[in-house]
């Protein structure tokens, strides 16, 4: 990476530092899910790894006090931006009554808190992206200036509600943008054998906005892509679809090998461009990772998912009957 | 009162909830300018504005969906879906995102959401648009199906379905949209969802259904009168979650109950009808439930004579509650 060009995105020292520790964060707390996953603590883990670039570098161009999400299962990193805490992700992967996605209701990675704006999802893919488009037709209704997002992986941008779902937003220019992480696997199956267009991006051709492709490895390229995108959303000139191409570092989850279907050597030069490396280093050579203030958000960052871990751990289940709760208001 | 079609009293209802709040709003093809293919909307484009009554591009999926966001945001969209057959594609949207919203979330997120069909047969519609598809959907709790049978049920069940704050599809009988006609009061009512109504009080067989076929069964009550027999009819008007109360208390009045659906029978709403009048109602039942449905075929032909043969009318019923009574 050159140099200063956080400066010239506009984002100052502690923002960038900022940006650097959330991805961490994300990182660890993944991290740490599957070591409880092999020691058989919690039953399922859906990685972020490899993503957290293009998750922060979203979130933060975005106004994280006002603006909606509707993430999907990897974005970690998106929730912990947008207010969700360590706690909270850890009481979702022990399936704790006090988890506020869904009380232990859903699987880890099925996202959802309002006070946050986080819109809750499900496992089939790509439902949200059309719940995304609606969020952004009330607010263009109600005159609020405000965007939303919806990511998703890039085999989901298959799905019939991606192209409706744009479609819908291209026709009534909505404030909607779309962030596809691509991580090059939909578990198994890979891109090429996923999308017939060369990019993507180029999807978003047919729907009447423009579509980038950009590093998803550099959260200061993808800051820049959506930074760009909500101006354009925010001035009424409707949506727009951005791909960030990085890759997914371990299994689809904690119930796949992907051993069966890629080669370890592969994984290894990925590892190599891992955001978390890359830009550390860029931090570094801008004096703005010091040695001490490396180890000084580490240190802050393993007590951070220590304390969730283990308040997650000991939080309680929620009682066997609540199960009958809240199928309509009550 | 005033006289009003079915159709008409849910323009009635639309217009008075979109005036009583402005965040209610029409979605759906056809809806804008045009007022809808059966013109459901006439008028609301004019009166309310293009952005309140949205010509949305034809994508059932993204209509449910585009709804489920505007509805999690804090509006209360009315979505149309042209005619019940085409709801196929949104039917993700509606049974793995609406329906478990509430329930997924723990309470947090909620959808507000209306989803109006036109469903039934009789209209020379074929396969692909005389469908009953409420079965499909009412097994799936977080949702609510209305279905109601008059003009004056429409009005007040539609405001009802629009002030509710969990996710509603209303079914309206599309031969009934200009076939019925009844008193609809101007002032504003609501009717409860889930409690279903007697339509005809009576001592001797009890009749339970729903839709277009209340109309046949108070028809065929009408003729059989005349023969001594007195007939009880129920309609459901809500078919999920079913009024069981109303249910048990319609089948154990007279012990010898028949229930109509223009549905196929087989899965169909009455099958759980039936269910629940065995599990209640064993020493009160004088003979064997009986149901009149829609033969096991894939959906209503065209041609008129196989339509014919499909539809459920007076005399089918009339044909059925007699055999009942002499049971």
């Amino acid at each position: 990476m050159s140099q200063n060009r956080h400066k010239e995105l506009g984002l100052t020292d502690e923002q960038v530092l900022h940006m650097y520790k959330m991805m961490l964060l994300a990182r660890k707390i993944d991290e740490r899910m599957w070591l409880l996953n092999r020691a058989g603590k919690i039953p399922f883990v859906i990685s972020c790894q490899g993503q957290e670039a293009a998750q922060i570098g979203a979130s933060f161009a975005l106004d994280r006090e006002h603006d909606y999400v509707a993430p999907y299962y990897r974005d970690m990193g998106v929730v912990l931006a947008f207010g969700m805490t360590s706690k909270e992700l850890m009481l979702s992967g022990f399936a704790k009554a006090e988890d506020p996605n869904s009380g232990g209701r859903q699987m880890p990675g099925h996202f959802g808190q309002k006070k946050n704006r986080i819109l809750t999802g499900s496992s089939p893919v790509t439902t949200q992206l059309p719940h995304a488009v609606g969020v952004a037709l009330a607010a263009k209704m109600r005159k609020d200036p405000i965007v939303s997002l919806v990511t998703l992986g890039e085999g989901s941008s298959n799905q019939g509600d991606f192209h409706e779902g744009l479609n819908f937003a291209g026709v009534h220019k909505l404030p909607v943008i779309t962030m596809v992480e691509n991580n090059k696997y939909a578990i198994s199956v890979p891109i090429e054998k996923q999308i017939a267009s060369e990019t993507v991006a180029d999807r978003a051709q047919g729907y009447g906005m423009p579509g980038y492709t950009v590093d998803g490895n550099d959260p200061l390229a993808v800051y820049e892509a959506v930074k760009n995108a909500r101006e354009r959303a925010i001035n009424g000139e409707g949506p727009t679809l951005i791909e960030a191409v990085s890759y997914r570092l371990t299994a689809h989850s904690s119930d796949d090998d992907d051993r069966t279907y890629r080669e370890s050597k592969e994984v290894d030069e990925a590892k190599k461009k891992d955001s978390l490396i890359t830009f550390a280093k860029y931090l570094q050579d801008e004096n703005i990772l010091s040695e001490d203030v490396e180890k000084q958000v580490n240190d802050e960052i393993a007590k951070e998912v220590n304390e969730a871990t283990d308040y997650a751990e000991n939080a309680a289940y929620a009682q066997p009957e609540d199960a009958l709760r809240y199928v309509y208001e009550e | 009162m005033p006289v009003m079609s079915y159709i008409q009293a849910v323009t009635a209802a639309l217009r008075e909830e979109m005036q009583r709040d402005e965040n209610v709003f029409v979605l759906g093809e056809d809806v804008g300018k045009k007022g809808g293919v059966f013109r459901a909307t006439d008028g609301l484009f004019d009166e309310f504005g293009e952005a309140r009554v949205l010509d949305t591009p034809l994508a059932e999926s993204a209509i449910a969906g585009v709804g489920i966001g505007a509805a999690m945001y804090g509006l209360r969209p009315v979505a149309e879906m042209q005619f019940a057959d085409f709801i196929m594609p949104a039917v993700n949207q509606i049974i793995s995102e609406a329906a478990k919203i509430r329930y997924r979330s723990n309470n947090d997120w909620n959808v507000p959401m209306t989803i109006r069909a036109p469903y039934g047969g009789g209209v020379h519609g074929a396969l692909y648009h005389s469908q009953s598809v409420e079965a499909v959907f009412a097994n799936q709790p977080g949702l609510k199906i209305v279905m109601p049978s008059t003009p004056y049920d429409v009005k007040g069940l539609l405001k009802a379905s629009i002030r509710d704050n969990d996710p509603v599809l209303f079914f309206e009988h599309k031969r009934a949209y200009r076939l019925l006609k009844g008193e609809v009061p101007e002032e504003d009512y609501v009717l409860p969802i889930g409690k279903a109504d007697i339509k005809r009080e009576g001592s001797d067989i009890t009749i339970i259904t729903y839709g277009l076929c209340v109309h046949f069964a108070l028809q065929a009550a009408e003729k059989l009168a005349e023969e001594g027999i007195d007939a009880h009819i129920l309609d459901l008007r809500t078919v999920y979650p079913l009024d069981k109360e109303a249910i048990i208390d319609a089948a154990t009045k007279t012990g010898k109950v028949l229930l109509v659906t223009e549905d196929n029978k087989e899965g169909s709403i009455i099958g759980e009808v039936a269910a629940i009048i065995a599990e209640n109602c064993l020493f009160d039942l004088d003979a064997p439930v009986q149901r009149l449905a829609g033969p096991e075929i894939p959906s209503m032909p065209y041609a008129p004579t196989m339509e014919k043969y499909f539809m459920i009318n007076p005399d089918k019923v009339e044909k059925a509650m007699k055999e009942l009574a002499e049971f």
